[in-house]
C-alpha cells in the first residue's frame, strides 16, 4: 500500500499546484493591448450595458485595444489596501486630494508625456490642473470632474417650520437661526455634520475656509485661529444652547446623505455635485431637494472648498498599457466635456437610465466650455435646477479654494477628533482642543514631509 | 494531567474509579516521525497552504515592522523607528486604555454571563434544545448584520428601540454610541450578546460531563443550590473557564468589528482600540499608509498576549490539574 498512498499523495499536492497555476490571468495573446477600467459598483443593469456600449464604441475606433471592466468605488481604507496589493484597475479615478500626495511617491504611473498631447491640456483651469500634476508642471492624473462645496437643505423641512425654501440662508447667523426654528417646529436636526472618516476635518475645514481662515500654511498647521474658533464656538452653541442638531453625531459622508434623503436633517453641508448620490443611491425625493451656496465671510481670504476627480492609471501599467489607458481617459471621460456628439449620446444614455443628467458641476476648463457644454445636454437635464438656482446663479461667482496639500487626510483626521469632542462633550474647552490639534496636526504634516 | 490538558478536572476520576495511567511517552531515535514519508507527502498541501498563507505574511508583518514601505515603491530599512513612533503617538496610550476598558467590562459581564446561562440551562428539563438553539443564534447571524441592526437599536433619538422600550419607565433618552460615557458599555453588551452563544454550547457540553452522583451525594448531605455551584459545579467546570478566559481576554484585546462598525473609534476617540489603530496606521490615509507602524503594533500586541499567555498558563498550572 505504501507506494499507491504516496503516488496518491503526490498527485494530490500535483492537482494543487495546478490548481494554484490556473489562478493566475496572463493576457490573452491576441496582439491587442488589454486594459482594464473602472466601472461603478452597484449599476443597475441598464447602465451597465450602456458602459459596455460605449467599451465597444472605443474597441471599435482602437482595434488594438481591449477593455475589460472591474468594479471599483473609492473609499479612502479600500483604495490603500487595492494600491498596496496591486489590484487596481489600469485606469481609476481619486478625488483631487489624493493626486499631489500619490504622484510625489509614484503611486500613479507617469502618463505626463501621453497628457500633454491631449488636444485640451493647455484649456484646463490651472487650479484644477495643479490637482494632477506634479512640480514639473507634468499632469499624471487627468482631472475629470470639479465641484465646489454647498449647503444642502431639505425644502419640505423648510416648509414645515414656516420658513422660505426659496430664499435659503445666506449667513451663518441665519443658518443657525433656520436650524433652531427647523428642530423647534419639525423634530428634526435642524444642520448637521459629518464627523466620522476624515469628513469632519474635510467639513471643518470648508467651514473654516468660508469664514475667511486656513488650516495650513506654507506647510504649517494653521489651526488656532479666530476662524477656527468662530466655527467651533458656533457649532458648540447649536448642539448645546439651541439643541438643533439633532441626537447623531457620528456621521460620514454615506450615513449623512442617507438621513438627510430621508428627511431627518435640515441642512448640511457637502460638495455641490451630491445630488447624484443622494437620488440614486438613497431614494432623496426631488421634490425634498434644495442647494445653495455657502456663505462666504467679508474679506479676500474667505473662499468655497473645491474639489474633484482625477482619472489616474496603474503604475503596474506597461508603456502601451498606460498609452491604451489614456486613449480610453480621453475617449470615455473627457470627450462628453468637449465634444457635443459624445456628452450628448452620455446625457441620452443617463436619462434613459434614470440617472441624474445636469447636478451642479464646476468647470475643469473655463466657464465657457462649460456653459457649451450643459447646452448641449439641455434637453436631457431631468434633476431640479430651480431647486439649486440658489447655487448655481452664486457659486461660480465664489472664490475656488483647494483642499490644503499637506497629509491632508491626517489633518482631517486630527480635526474630526475635535468636531466629536465638541459636539459630544458639553462645555468642551475649545482653547485646550486647539492647543492639541494644532501640535497633533503638525505632526502628522512632519511626519508626511 | 498536563496544563493544556482542558478536561474538567476530576471526570475520569469519579467515572472510572482510579483513572488509567497515561500511556507512556517514548521518543523515538533515529528522528523519523511517525507515519513516514507518505504522512509528511500528505501533510506537505497542507503545511505549504498553512505556510504561504498564514506564517509567510507573519514573517512579512515581521520585516515589515522595520521598514518604511508604502508596498509600492521600494522599502527602506529603518531599524526601531516604527516603534519609537509608535510608542510616541499620544494615541497609542489613548487605545491601550479604551482596549482595556472593553477587556475589563468584557469580562465583567460577557464572562459570567454565558456560564451562568449555561447553568441555568442544563437545569432545565425540557425544551433544552430550544433554549440553546437561542442562545446559539446570534452566533450565527453575520456579525456586520449584527451590529448594523444594533445601531438601530441604539438610535439615540425617542424613537430608537431601546430608548422607547426606557420611554415607557420614564428613563432616557440614552445617547447610546454618541455619550462618551455610555458608548463603550453599549459596545460590550452587543459583543456579550453575539459571543456569549458559543461559550454558552461550551459550557453546556462541560456540564454534561460533571457526574450527577457529586450533586445527589451533595443533597444528601443537605447541601443547597449555591453550595452545589460552588462546590462541585464551578471545581469541575475549572479547566474549561481558565481556557475561555484566557481565549477571551486574548479575544477582547483584539477587539476591532464593533468599534469600527458603530462608532469608528468615536466620539473623540473613546472607542478607539489597539487594532483599530493598527487598521488606521494601514488604511486611514488614502495615499498608502502607514504600514511599518501597523506592523510593528501589531508585533507588539502579538508579542504581549504571547507572554501574557504564557504567564498565565504558569501561574494556573496547579489550579487547572486534577
Amino acid at each position: 500500500m505504501k507506494p499507491s498512498r504516496t503516488a496518491a499523495a503526490v498527485a494530490a499536492a500535483a492537482l494543487a499546484a495546478v490548481g494554484l497555476a490556473a489562478c493566475s490571468d496572463d493576457e490573452p495573446d491576441d496582439g491587442r493591448t488589454h486594459i482594464t477600467v473602472t466601472i461603478d459598483a452597484g449599476l443597475e443593469q441598464a447602465a451597465i450595458d450602456a458602459f459596455n456600449a460605449r467599451i465597444d464604441q472605443f474597441e471599435e475606433a482602437h482595434p488594438d485595444i481591449a477593455v475589460e471592466t472591474q468594479e471599483y468605488t473609492w473609499t479612502a481604507g479600500t483604495f490603500t489596501a487595492q494600491l498596496a496589493g496591486g489590484t487596481l484597475p489600469d485606469v481609476f479615478v481619486v478625488p483631487f486630494t489624493d493626486g499631489r500626495g500619490l504622484i510625489e511617491r509614484g503611486q500613479i504611473a507617469d502618463i505626463g508625456d501621453l497628457t500633454a498631447e491631449l488636444p485640451y491640456r493647455d484649456q484646463y483651469n490651472p487650479n484644477i490642473a495643479a490637482a494632477g500634476e506634479d512640480a514639473e508642471g507634468d499632469l499624471w492624473a487627468v482631472p475629470i470632474a470639479a465641484y465646489g462645496q454647498g449647503l444642502h437643505y431639505n425644502r419640505t423641512l423648510f416648509e414645515a417650520a414656516g420658513l422660505d425654501p426659496d430664499a435659503p440662508p445666506t449667513t451663518w447667523d441665519e443658518i443657525q437661526a433656520a436650524a433652531k426654528t427647523i428642530t423647534e417646529e419639525t423634530g428634526e436636526a435642524g444642520y448637521a455634520v459629518m464627523t466620522n472618516d476624515n469628513t469632519g476635518g474635510w467639513i471643518l475645514t470648508t467651514v473654516v475656509n468660508a469664514l475667511g481662515g486656513r488650516t495650513e500654511a506654507d506647510g504649517k498647521a494653521t489651526i488656532d485661529t479666530p476662524a477656527m474658533r468662530e466655527a467651533l464656538t458656533r457649532l458648540q452653541a447649536m448642539r448645546w444652547d439651541d439643541q438643533s442638531m439633532g441626537d447623531d453625531f457620528l456621521y460620514d459622508w454615506a450615513t449623512i446623505n442617507q438621513a438627510f434623503a430621508s428627511g431627518r436633517i435640515g441642512m448640511y453641508v457637502s460638495g455641490g455635485g451630491n445630488y447624484g448620490n443622494l437620488f440614486t443611491q438613497n431614494a432623496l425625493n426631488p421634490d425634498d431637494y434644495g442647494l445653495t451656496v455657502l456663505p462666504l465671510a467679508e474679506g479676500p481670504d474667505s473662499g468655497v472648498l473645491g474639489g474633484g476627480t482625477l482619472a489616474a492609471v496603474s503604475p503596474s501599467a506597461e508603456a502601451d498599457e498606460q498609452a491604451a489607458a489614456v486613449e480610453w481617459i480621453d475617449f470615455y471621460y473627457m470627450e462628453k466635456l468637449t465634444d457635443q456628439a459624445a456628452a450628448v449620446a452620455d446625457a441620452e444614455v443617463k436619462a434613459e437610465t434614470d440617472q441624474p443628467v445636469g447636478a451642479p458641476e464646476l468647470p475643469v476648463f473655463d466657464k465657457a466650455t462649460y456653459d457649451e457644454q450643459q447646452s448641449w445636454i439641455a434637453e436631457f437635464v431631468n434633476v431640479p435646477v430651480d431647486q439649486m438656482a440658489p447655487y448655481t446663479s452664486q457659486v461660480f461667482d465664489q472664490p475656488l479654494l483647494t483642499e490644503p496639500v499637506h497629509a491632508t487626510q491626517e489633518v482631517y483626521a486630527v480635526l474630526d477628533t475635535v468636531v466629536q469632542t465638541i459636539l459630544t462633550e458639553e462645555g468642551a474647552d475649545i482653547d485646550a482642543l486647539l492647543a492639541q490639534a494644532q501640535t497633533d496636526a503638525q505632526a502628522a504634516i512632519d511626519a508626511a514631509a | 494531567m498536563t496544563s493544556t490538558d482542558t478536561r474538567p478536572a476530576g471526570v475520569t476520576g469519579v467515572r472510572g474509579g482510579a483513572p488509567p495511567p497515561p500511556p507512556p511517552r517514548t521518543r523515538r531515535r533515529g528522528g523519523r516521525a511517525p507515519g513516514g514519508r507518505p504522512a509528511l507527502v500528505f501533510l506537505a498541501p497542507m503545511l505549504i497552504v498553512f505556510g504561504v498563507f498564514s506564517w509567510l505574511p507573519i514573517g512579512r508583518a515581521v520585516v515589515m515592522s522595520f521598514q518604511r514601505t508604502n508596498l509600492v515603491a521600494d522599502p527602506v530599512w529603518v531599524g526601531f523607528a516604527n516603534f519609537q513612533q509608535v510608542f510616541a503617538d499620544p494615541q497609542l496610550w489613548t487605545a491601550v486604555q479604551n482596549t482595556g476598558y472593553f477587556a475589563v467590562l468584557a469580562l465583567l459581564f460577557g464572562y459570567p454571563i454565558p456560564l451562568v446561562a449555561a447553568i441555568l440551562m442544563s437545569e432545565v428539563r425540557r425544551m433544552r434544545g430550544l433554549f440553546s438553539a437561542l442562545a446559539y443564534l446570534p452566533v450565527v447571524v453575520p456579525p456586520v448584520v449584527a451590529v448594523l441592526l444594533w445601531k438601530i437599536f441604539y438610535d439615540a433619538g425617542e424613537e430608537g428601540v431601546f430608548n422607547t422600550v426606557l420611554g415607557w419607565a420614564g428613563i432616557g433618552p440614552v445617547a447610546w454610541l454618541q455619550d462618551a460615557d455610555v458608548v463603550m458599555p453599549a459596545l460590550v453588551l452587543e459583543a456579550t450578546w453575539a459571543g456569549a452563544g458559543g461559550t454558552i454550547i461550551i459550557y453546556l457540553a462541560a456540564l454534561t460531563g460533571v457526574d450527577p452522583s457529586l450533586y445527589e451525594a451533595a443533597e444528601i448531605d443537605g447541601a443547597g443550590v449555591w453550595h452545589k455551584l460552588w462546590h462541585i459545579t464551578l471545581p469541575q467546570l475549572r479547566g474549561i473557564l481558565l481556557i475561555t478566559f484566557i481565549l477571551q481576554i486574548i479575544g477582547t484585546a483584539q477587539v476591532f468589528l464593533e468599534p469600527f462598525l458603530f462608532t469608528d473609534g468615536g466620539p473623540a476617540n473613546r472607542t478607539l482600540t489597539l487594532l483599530l489603530l493598527i487598521y488606521r496606521y494601514a488604511f486611514t490615509n488614502s495615499l498608502g499608509g502607514d504600514y511599518g507602524a501597523a506592523a510593528a503594533l501589531s508585533l507588539l500586541l502579538a508579542l504581549v498576549l504571547t507572554a501574557f499567555s504564557m504567564l498565565y498558563f504558569r501561574l494556573t498550572r496547579s489550579w487547572s490539574g486534577s
